[in-house]
């Protein structure tokens, strides 16, 4: 591990081996096609945070004063739709996962490059019908679809956004396929599966879910599109079929879909927790296996977004147990991160403040998922806001904030760049206030009774969601200021080390930013994963 | 808009307080994991905080019986809050024996409300305190779903099938009812309120409309003009089934299995006869599907349901008022 200062002199990389758009839009590497991928989430997480604001500014008073019903319904659809299948889903896997599989597993590049490239076509092919679904007006379904009123009675572009989620889910196909045999096979001599950063399991475990849980939501939507377009009766009672059907298909990808989201995050987590600490992850194998566990148990617990919708009570009693054992995985892997604390050497750098946001943001939605599976309470809180608060709390609080975290890790391996230290700081402060401010009173809320997806609401409900409002202008605050300076960096930022972290990790022995193969000679792995210790001794060797 | 700023809503049901009891509990217990787990991180990244450039962290050995305790300890909570949700859960499932059945009938975007006197209602809900109550409830177009908050209970209204809630209100009061399943443009308009009388205003206030027949009175009359008498009559067999004292038995089906007459299968055989034909019939029946309205298909099953198989059973499942006083 090397930690001296690259010469600022040219050197080859792989974002200065070629020129031209041409070679970004036909190339094979993982690292720019992760850049491409960075560009497309980003502007869709923009455009979907724009509805947010729209949606927050309209519930500011209690009467619906500002849009029609209808526009309501639909940029809360739009909201949902963008930021789950265009931004969360691909967020870090396609940005992340893409650039650092093959780094960190010392590989010149993913195992099907021009899959890898074909994916970022497919997901814009997907984001395209999507987005000309809302140029034509938008859909006013939710994001969740259900039938009858999508497949019978929504008056709006149903198919074409449904396309658009069909066509989106194969581009998260072959990205899992890609990385699960990436990681089976191309893993650096010495790189044994017990060696691997933290990162690649839960990559691994996320690969596993895409693979096996997308083609059932695929399914679910030719369905819908069926009934719409050829009238046959799948989930119309009124032509025989079975509504709740359709609440079973879409939640059996969609609850595991949920762990497409959150399982990159915690993988994020645990690299930047080993990485600021300086210190292996406590328990290792116990987070590497919780991963996977996470991942088959999520296969398992679909039925709990149905405890109240006329499933049998046996049915609600066995997803109830199931979901809680769900939580057990997720209990060990933040222990671990807390126990990984003691006796380290904790540097408060921005991604770490990210990082210990992280932990603390999980831990209540956590706690409050297993509120949800708690039948007696989910009966009365089930569709309130109290379920708007606490997904937001898995995926806003925690895969955006890891996202973030991540991104601000490896900004400096990606571009080479430096970003203020000072403003970091002062966004992340804003996100982890911004977002509590915006996400906790709806907490309250639920409770209380309101339900989601109301565009107008009784007056008592007013103080909680005014205080709502304004954290999302914090929470929006927040999330504009880290889009300036890593902009800003990419020019004016001073030139980063190739470890400016001192951490420990294949990714960090490469140049900042690496060449196009990645390694100037292939590595042998002869350490543990996060072998700080072996590490310091090579140093002074 | 300072004057009224809840935190927790009202308990007007004898399940609310149930569930507010698990949840402050389990409030409790998540604010305790909470902290333990916050107080740490702050605590650790402050005493650990890297004091030279160069440093590294300790690196200890995972004890083996920390990952088992700290998997086992929330193993063994999480049990216990499966098996109390799951306790009040059941207890909201199941109506008690003694509920008064009362009727709804979801569209959009709208809640009607048929009293078993035969009063209807939209989206306002009279009913009386202290007597368990029993919804049954259908929807026209998509899925509903009933809720209100001050009674804790919530359940998805369907088409094409029939779900049930049962409540017992124990404090006077109107109440949100809101709908709590997305629905369509109109979703946030639809809401209703439900007013909770003593049962003595309440036999007032029924007095006090104008009512239309019973339900089971409106189902019998339907029986005849629908033309169901015609082949369900109560002294033959030869074409149809008997449906006196049929509600609630078994039958033996065409294919061998067995159904129970419940409300879900009258509907179905009204809606699709053929679906589920009794064993030794032929599919003679024509449907009634888009011939009936939600309102009189629940009228009909609550004639058929009053239908004994002694006619001096009648009136024993007609729906018992609560004394009055």
């Amino acid at each position: 591990m090397s930690e001296t200062v690259t010469t600022p002199a040219r050197r080859k990389n792989y974002l200065n081996a070629e020129y031209g758009i041409k070679s970004w839009l036909l190339t094979k590497d993982h690292k720019r096609i992760a850049i491409l991928y960075l560009v497309s989430v980003t502007f869709f997480f923009m455009l979907g945070g724009i509805m947010a604001a729209f949606l927050r500014l309209e519930l500011a008073t209690p009467l619906g004063d500002m849009v029609e019903p209808d526009t309501y319904n639909r940029l809360f659809t739009a909201h949902g739709v963008l930021m789950v299948f265009l931004f969360l889903i691909p967020a870090i896997p396609a940005v992340l996962g893409n650039f650092l599989i093959p780094l960190m597993i010392g590989a010149k590049d993913l195992a099907f490059p021009k899959l890898n490239l074909g994916s970022w076509y497919v997901y814009n092919v997907g984001a395209t019908l999507m987005v000309a679904a809302l140029l034509r007006g938008g859909t006013d379904t939710g994001w969740t679809f259900y039938t009858p009123y999508s497949s019978v009675f929504a008056d709006s572009e149903v198919i074409l956004t449904a396309l658009g989620v069909f066509v989106a889910g194969f581009s998260s196909i072959m990205t899992g396929l890609n990385f699960v045999v990436t990681i089976h096979r191309m893993r650096a001599p010495g790189l044994t599966w017990f060696r691997l950063p933290l990162f690649v399991w839960s990559m691994y475990g996320t690969s596993l879910v895409q693979i096996l849980g997308t083609p059932v939501v695929a399914i679910a939507i030719v369905l819908v599109a069926a009934e719409r377009l050829l009238n046959i009766g799948i989930f119309d009672p009124a032509l025989g079929g079975d509504p709740v059907l359709f609440q079973h298909l879409f939640w059996f990808y969609s609850h595991p879909a949920v762990y497409i989201m959150i399982l990159p995050a915690m993988g994020v987590i645990s690299e930047l927790i080993a990485a600021f600490s300086r210190k292996r992850i406590f328990g290792y194998k116990f987070v590497a296996f919780s991963s996977l566990a996470i991942a088959v148990l999520g296969f398992l617990v679909w039925g709990h977004h149905m405890f109240i919708s006329s499933q049998s009570l046996y049915a609600g009693l066995i997803f109830s147990v199931l979901s809680m054992l769900v939580a057990v995985p997720s209990a060990v892997k933040t222990f671990n991160w807390t126990a990984t604390l003691y006796q380290g050497s904790i540097s408060w750098q921005t991604p770490m403040i990210y990082a210990l946001g992280f932990i603390g943001l999980f831990v209540v939605g956590g706690l409050t998922g297993v509120m949800l599976a708690t039948l007696g309470l989910d009966m009365h809180v089930h569709d309130t806001y109290f379920i708007v608060a606490h997904f937001h709390y898995i995926m806003v609080g925690g895969a955006i904030m890891a996202y973030l975290g991540g991104m601000h890790y490896w900004w400096p391996k990606i571009t080479g760049r430096l970003y203020s230290v000072f403003w970091s700081k002062i966004s992340a402060g804003l996100i982890f206030v911004g977002f509590n401010l915006t996400f906790f009173p709806q907490f309250v809320l639920g409770y209380l009774g309101m339900p989601r997806r109301y565009h107008a609401y009784p007056e008592e409900f007013q103080i909680l969601n005014v205080l709502s409002s304004a954290g999302a202008t914090i929470l929006g605050l927040g999330y504009l200021l880290p889009l300036i300076y890593f902009i800003w960096s990419m020019r004016y930022g001073e030139r980063a080390t190739d470890n400016p972290w001192g951490a420990y990790g294949l990714e960090w022995e490469t140049s900042s930013p690496p060449p196009t193969y990645n390694f100037d000679e292939p590595p042998v792995v002869t350490t543990e994963a996060y072998d700080y210790l072996a590490m310091r001794d090579k140093r002074v060797a | 808009m300072w004057k009224n700023f809840p935190l927790f809503p009202e308990q007007a049901s004898t399940l609310a307080s149930k569930v507010d009891a698990l949840y402050f509990t389990f409030l409790g217990i998540s604010t305790f994991f909470g902290l333990l787990v916050a107080g740490l991180v702050i605590y650790f990244a402050i005493r650990f905080r890297r004091r030279s450039p160069e440093e590294i962290g300790r690196p200890e050995k995972a004890g083996l019986w920390m990952e088992v305790t700290w998997s086992v300890i929330p193993l063994i909570i999480l049990l216990g809050m499966f098996a109390w949700g799951a306790k009040v859960f059941v207890e909201a499932f199941r109506p008690p024996g003694n509920a008064v059945e009362y009727f709804v009938t979801a569209k959009q975007w709208m809640w009607k409300f048929q009293h078993p006197q035969g009063n209807r209602e939209i989206n306002d809900f009279h009913v009386p305190l202290g007597q368990p109550i029993r919804l049954t409830m259908t929807s026209e177009d998509v899925i509903h779903s009933f809720f209100v908050p001050a009674f804790r209970v919530k359940a998805d209204v369907l088409p094409g099938r029939y779900t049930t809630v049962w409540f017992e209100a124990n404090k006077t009061g109107t109440f949100h009812i809101f709908c709590a399943e997305y629905c369509g443009a109109e979703h946030s308009m639809m809401r209703g309120s439900i007013i909770i009388m003593e049962p003595a205003d309440y036999e007032l206030w029924l007095a006090g409309r104008e009512s239309g027949p019973s339900v089971v009175a409106s189902g019998e009359e339907l029986f005849q003009v629908k033309a169901c008498n015609t082949c369900h009559r109560s002294d033959s067999a030869t074409l149809a089934p008997i449906l006196h004292g049929a509600f609630g038995e078994p039958v033996e089906l065409a294919d061998g299995s067995v159904q129970v007459v419940d409300e879900n299968y009258i509907r179905e055989s009204i809606m699709n006869p053929a679906a589920k034909l009794v064993k030794g019939y032929k599919p003679l029946m024509p449907t009634y599907q888009g011939q009936i309205t939600e309102d009189e298909v629940i009228q009909l099953i609550g004639y058929i349901k009053s239908l004994a198989s002694d006619a001096t059973e009648e009136e024993a499942t007609l729906p018992a008022l609560p004394d009055e006083g």
